[in-house]
């Protein structure tokens, strides 16, 4: 296995993302297989390549600093799993 | 009259498209007699997450009116279905996943909107693999698409259930996303035409994001002809998307005739290493020959690093994903678990259960190549590598107009064989990564049978030669027939 039990727990924590404790091994299984395939990459040469960001070597475009959106509060929210008052909740962050 | 015309869900777009305008049948009876093919075969497919059935009759009664008063659009009246990762307004939009299960999409995709605006009629929102991650269509949380050619086996994915409607004549055309082959695949494996335009041609906004410099929206249909047709419509600037190209979008219809003699066909020599089934590399030759025989000359050419390109995606797309995929967090929209403890914990489980489990593993695979000290490792080495690919095809496009080969390794496989071995099914898209990364238009046209079971060709041009591989698949599709054929129960 190339990642530990313990590196994936990080991973997970890093990633926000809460496993099953019957789910773990198999995780740390796939995961191990998944970075040892990538690990190949690491025998080619590339000392003199650029890395390549965009396929069609294209920058960002800008745009003026303009209100281009209008206030749809009422149709984001409708999708929402708690709201109160237009706002949203979640559990308490402040004591 | 009735008896005489070809039924109806027979019919490609184009042929469709020329009896409504002559008035041999209404908008209304040909989306009815759809809805009705929906309702009798798709409990065998599981194509569709949605059929939104209600608003396609109403959409259709208004254009039948509004060609009765002459103000028909270019696609007026004529049927499609959209891969359930565009954004319909007031329709679930569920990317396959149970984390947005309820989502209702507060806007139309721009591909939405500019079909919409033209007079196609949504039938309904096709299946898919989860957030667009996977070959096979089985990662959806609404269960796996099945193949019509052998609804054992898997369509392919991630658009799998757009190709299994349109293969088993549920609807002429349907969208899809590519993002490492995910139209060019399953339209291989399910003997349909599946377009992937250049990267930027076609706009990503309302487009449920994955991988953000590979992800291009794209088209299933059966015939080249009506994929032309649909990236006329589609296709163009748009302001919303950031990485949109304001490059001029030509009548790709009326390119499909442009003559194929004096057109230099690249065959890659690694296309046929060992890994390509024997019988399907056989049907390939077969197709090369018949665009050889029009007057197409084949030309060896090489992409020494094919072989790299799927362990390349495998870093630059779950990098991307994790990054995208962190807008999910169980407070503004879709799933959010019950009995959080805190902020953190109510992300954690929201995110914890709403995803399913190949999507995890590329949100940590992604995660992983972009933590502290590992960065430059994968994430940077992965960038460097696919500015090697890319230069590979530089170098072939040099020698060639366009690239010709399989579009899979073998045919469809049963459904479950490779769900538990992550490498084994990512291996399916060796031939078409590529164009991904190098951000290239790809097409795949059917080219024959193994043991029954489709096969298909790919056709790769250089960026914007859209209308080479349309023009090379469409003329190809004049001389043969394969297209043309139906799985025996969807007749």
């Amino acid at each position: 296995m190339s990642l530990s039990k313990e590196q994936v727990q990080h991973i997970a924590a890093l990633a926000c993302l809460q496993l099953d404790e019957d789910e773990f091994d198999d995780i740390v299984a796939k995961l191990s297989s998944i970075v040892d395939f990538v690990d190949q990459l690491q025998q080619v040469p590339t000392d003199d390549v650029v890395p390549m960001a965009h396929p069609l070597d294209q920058v960002q475009r800008l745009r003026p600093d303009v209100v281009t959106e209008t206030n749809e509060r009422d149709a984001f929210q409708a999708n929402a799993p708690a709201i109160q008052d237009g706002f949203y909740l979640v559990p308490k962050v402040i004591e | 009259m009735a008896g005489q015309q070809q039924a109806l869900h027979t019919q490609s777009l184009a042929e469709l498209a020329k009896g409504l305008s002559k008035g041999e049948f209404s908008s209304r009876e040909l989306i009815e007699t759809l809805l009705s093919r929906i309702e009798e075969h798709d409990r065998s497919l599981n194509a569709f997450i949605s059929v939104t059935a209600d608003q396609a009759l109403a959409v259709a009664d208004a254009s039948d009116k509004a060609r009765s008063k002459g103000e028909a659009g270019t696609l007026a009246g004529l049927p499609i279905v959209y891969k359930d990762i565009f954004c319909t307004k007031g329709v679930l939009t569920t990317c396959g996943s149970r984390i947005l299960e309820n989502f209702v999409s507060p806007y139309d995709a721009t591909v939405v909107e500019r079909l919409s605006s033209a007079g196609a009629v949504m039938l309904g929102k096709t299946n898919m693999d989860e957030f667009a991650m996977g070959s096979s269509s089985e990662t959806s949380y609404f269960g796996p698409v099945r193949n019509p050619w052998d609804t054992a086996r898997s369509p392919g994915g991630s658009s799998g259930g757009s190709a299994a409607a349109v293969a088993a004549r549920l609807t002429p055309a349907g969208t899809g996303t590519d993002t490492g082959g995910s139209i060019r695949q399953p339209a291989a494996l399910t003997n349909t035409v599946g377009l992937k335009p250049t990267y930027g041609r076609v706009s990503r906004y309302g487009m449920v994001a994955f991988a953000s410099s590979l992800d291009q929206a794209g088209v299933i249909t059966r015939t080249a002809e009506d994929a032309a047709m649909l990236l006329s419509v589609m296709a163009g600037f748009d302001e919303r998307d950031s990485t949109s190209v304001d490059h001029p979008v030509p009548d790709y219809v009326s390119g499909l005739t442009v003559s194929l003699k004096e057109l230099k066909i690249g065959v890659v020599r690694q296309h046929f290493d060992a890994g390509l089934n024997e019988q399907c590399a056989a049907r390939v030759k077969d197709a090369l020959n018949v665009l050889e025989q029009q007057g197409a000359s084949l030309i060896e050419v090489d992409l020494p690093n094919l072989d790299l390109s799927v362990p390349t995606y495998y870093v630059v797309a779950p990098a991307e994903c994790s990054s995208n995929l962190s807008r999910f967090d169980g407070v503004r929209f879709g799933y959010r678990a019950d009995g959080a403890k805190d902020l953190l914990d109510l992300y954690c489980r929201s995110r914890g259960d709403g995803f399913g489990a190949e999507v995890k593993r590329r949100i940590m695979t992604g995660t992983y190549v972009l933590s502290a000290g590992y960065y430059d490792a994968y994430y940077l080495k992965a960038q460097k590598v696919r500015q090697l690919i890319s230069q590979d095809f530089k170098n072939a496009f040099e020698k060639v107009d366009v690239i010709a080969g399989p579009t899979t390794p073998t045919p469809t496989f049963p459904l479950g064989e490779k769900t538990d071995d992550p490498i084994t099914m990512y291996l399916n898209d060796i031939y078409t990564i590529g164009a991904n990364l190098a951000g290239l238009p790809g097409i795949s046209v059917p080219c024959g049978f193994v043991d029954d079971l489709p096969v298909g060709l790919q056709l790769v041009g250089p960026h914007f030669a859209e209308e080479t591989i349309l023009a090379c698949a469409h003329q190809y599709q004049q001389l043969t027939d394969w297209h043309q054929r139906c799985p025996e129960a969807y007749q």
